[in-house]
């Protein structure tokens, strides 16, 4: 005979933060035992940035000029940064839209847990791979030349705008992940990639024809990617006009923007799945 | 409710639309409590929707529901404390083993550390998965990762199991494990609601069965029942040669007084018996003294198959 006594729901506040966070702590958990267990996901994530380090770096480095001088390597690796965790995105969605359709969604929705827990494992889990790699990827970067100038403590902030940006496009994730199918998720590449070149990560903006060059100056990621160059002491920052003037607070403001757009609209996303 | 039966679940008028189509179209339902009961339909019947609107994945237009005693709307927290839900798409992780699935799940239901091991340990030696705990679930079989699927729904030992066509896609070999696994579950005393499409199934596993068609429950009884809904014996004949089929039908019909069902493409005609050997000898008789050759014959009570294709005949033609 089973005697199972279910554990009572919290009832407090604090009861249900511990809830949530338990929860959230379980689901990523489960993401680092796939990351160890996975080759290729390893492999992805070691060698992708490696790769795309050296292609940017020497391949087409080789004609690039930094608009105001200085090492085009020392000025991609910033862009590289930034470009890798816009690209995370990509994981986000998938993840969520592959859990919606094999079931694992409505599980969870058909279980006494709570659902914010489920969400903020997701984000927890996320951003712990953001964070290994960027770490492969800052490896990579002093292997080829790079470096910070400005102290351990710009840099360390530098680290702390690349991971609030990855943050907030984890809303943007889950929002756009519970309305696609997992195979439009993974084609969303084709929109994504154009939008993260479209900025000043890989070539100065005002190199650019003038109205892509604006463009590019307003991307939510040329904002992070020019105060980073900025706190890491790399060059090609800054220049004419407002947004590049206000990178800093433009890198802090941007995020928060999305996330106050797209966290409410995912979790409403999330509760109207009964409709 | 009747007597002293109780229901584990209830619903009343039951409405949801998707798009201009009514899925489900004021579907009754009440299930005893303690029996497998079985939601049995085509596709796009409604089935789905019926489960989804039960375990509070899904709000129904109109009608109302209870399940283990709380409404699926306005208590939707309670309910999801004493239901268990496997559907039709496997939820396990194929990187991870049997066990470490188990535990995660166990985790997310909030017990502890060691009651999750404890609570891993059990389901697995209960579902047969012991031997296969610490294997990767990548390296399982189908029949194997809807057990551990099965065992997962199971973690809190609900009031009320709800299978969403637990055997779709799988061997037959399998699926005879996963029925043996819904009977273990129904033995301690907890309700199951599945839906199939297989009809064999509901007739092996379900005490009850409603029959869903459009959006309504068209029938609802016990398979047996169900079965002599259509009628007594029926004499099962399949003659040789096309040709014979008229004259091989003016045989059944002079014996048996019925007029009987031909299906030309398979050179097979049914009618009801009453006497059932003196029938079939005499059937016999004049087939023989007619020189027409018989391939097979049967004496056999109606399947549920055909149940379900009269009754939901029925409802084309009404």
């Amino acid at each position: 005979m089973t005697t199972l006594i279910s554990p009572a729901m919290p009832r407090t506040r604090i009861e249900r933060l511990r809830w949530t966070l338990a929860d959230g702590w379980v689901i990523a958990r489960s993401y680092l035992i796939h990351l160890v267990r996975n080759p290729t996901a390893i492999l992805n994530l070691l060698f992708y940035p490696m790769v795309m380090v050296l292609l940017f770096g020497y391949v087409f480095g080789s004609a690039m000029n930094v608009s105001g001088g200085g090492d085009y390597r020392e000025f991609l690796m910033p862009g590289m940064f930034g470009q890798t965790m816009a690209v995370g995105v990509m994981t986000t969605m998938i993840v969520v839209a592959t859990q919606a359709t094999r079931g694992v969604t409505d599980r969870y929705r058909s279980m006494p847990i709570s659902q914010s827990g489920v969400v903020l494992g997701r984000s927890f889990a996320d951003l712990v791979g953001s964070v290994l790699e960027l770490a492969v990827l800052l490896g990579c970067g002093l292997v080829v030349g790079w470096s910070w100038h400005r102290g351990i403590g710009a840099a360390l902030a530098a680290v702390g705008l690349l991971l609030l940006l990855r943050f907030s496009l984890i809303w943007v994730g889950i929002y756009v992940g519970l309305m696609l199918s997992p195979e439009s998720a993974s084609g969303a590449w084709i929109v994504l990639l154009p939008l993260t070149m479209l900025a000043n990560t890989f070539v100065s903006p005002d190199l650019m024809p003038g109205w892509m060059g604006a463009i590019a100056e307003w991307n939510p990621l040329s904002a992070t990617v020019a105060a980073c160059r900025e706190l890491f002491g790399n060059p090609g920052w800054g220049g004419g006009s407002w947004a590049a003037e206000h990178a800093l607070t433009l890198a802090i403001c941007w995020p928060v923007l999305i996330t106050l757009i797209f966290l409410p609209l995912s979790a409403r996303r999330y509760r109207r799945l009964d409709r | 409710m009747e007597g002293m039966t109780s229901f584990s679940v209830v619903a009343e008028g039951l409405r949801k639309r998707y798009g201009d189509t009514w899925a489900l179209d004021g579907l009754d339902l009440a299930v005893p409590e303690g029996m497998v009961y079985g939601l049995l339909g085509p596709n796009g019947a409604g089935k789905t929707t019926v489960v989804r609107i039960l375990t509070t994945l899904v709000r129904a237009d109109a009608g109302r529901a209870t399940v283990a005693g709380f409404d699926v709307a306005t208590q939707s927290a309670q309910v999801r404390h004493h239901i268990g839900l496997t559907g039709q798409q496997p939820t396990v992780d194929e990187i991870l083993t049997g066990r470490e699935n188990l535990e995660m799940w166990a985790r997310l239901h909030h017990l502890g550390a060691a009651a999750a091991r404890r609570r891993a340990g059990e389901l697995l030696d209960r579902f047969g998965l012991t031997e296969a705990a610490g294997k990767r679930v990548r390296h399982y079989s189908g029949g194997m990762r809807r057990r551990l699927d099965l065992a997962i729904a199971f973690i809190l030992a609900p009031r009320v199991l709800f299978l969403d066509e637990p055997t779709t896609g799988l061997d037959p070999r399998s699926r005879t494990e996963v029925w043996q696994s819904v009977r273990t579950l129904v033995a301690d005393g907890g309700t199951v609601v599945m839906t199939t499409q297989y009809l064999s199934e509901a007739d092996h596993l379900a005490h009850r069965i409603a029959v869903i068609d459009a959006g309504r429950v068209v029938a609802d009884d016990t398979p047996e029942r169900l079965k002599s809904q259509i009628g007594g014996d029926q004499i099962d004949l399949v003659v040789h040669e096309a040709g014979d089929l008229t004259e091989a039908a003016g045989v059944l019909l002079r014996v048996t007084g019925a007029e009987p069902a031909v299906d030309a493409d398979t050179r097979r005609l049914i009618a009801p018996v009453r006497d059932r050997i003196a029938a079939l000898t005499e059937v016999m008789r004049e087939l023989s003294r007619l020189d027409i050759a018989v391939e097979d014959v049967a004496l056999r009570r109606p399947t549920l198959d055909e149940v379900f294709l009269n009754l939901t005949k029925e409802r084309t033609a009404a």
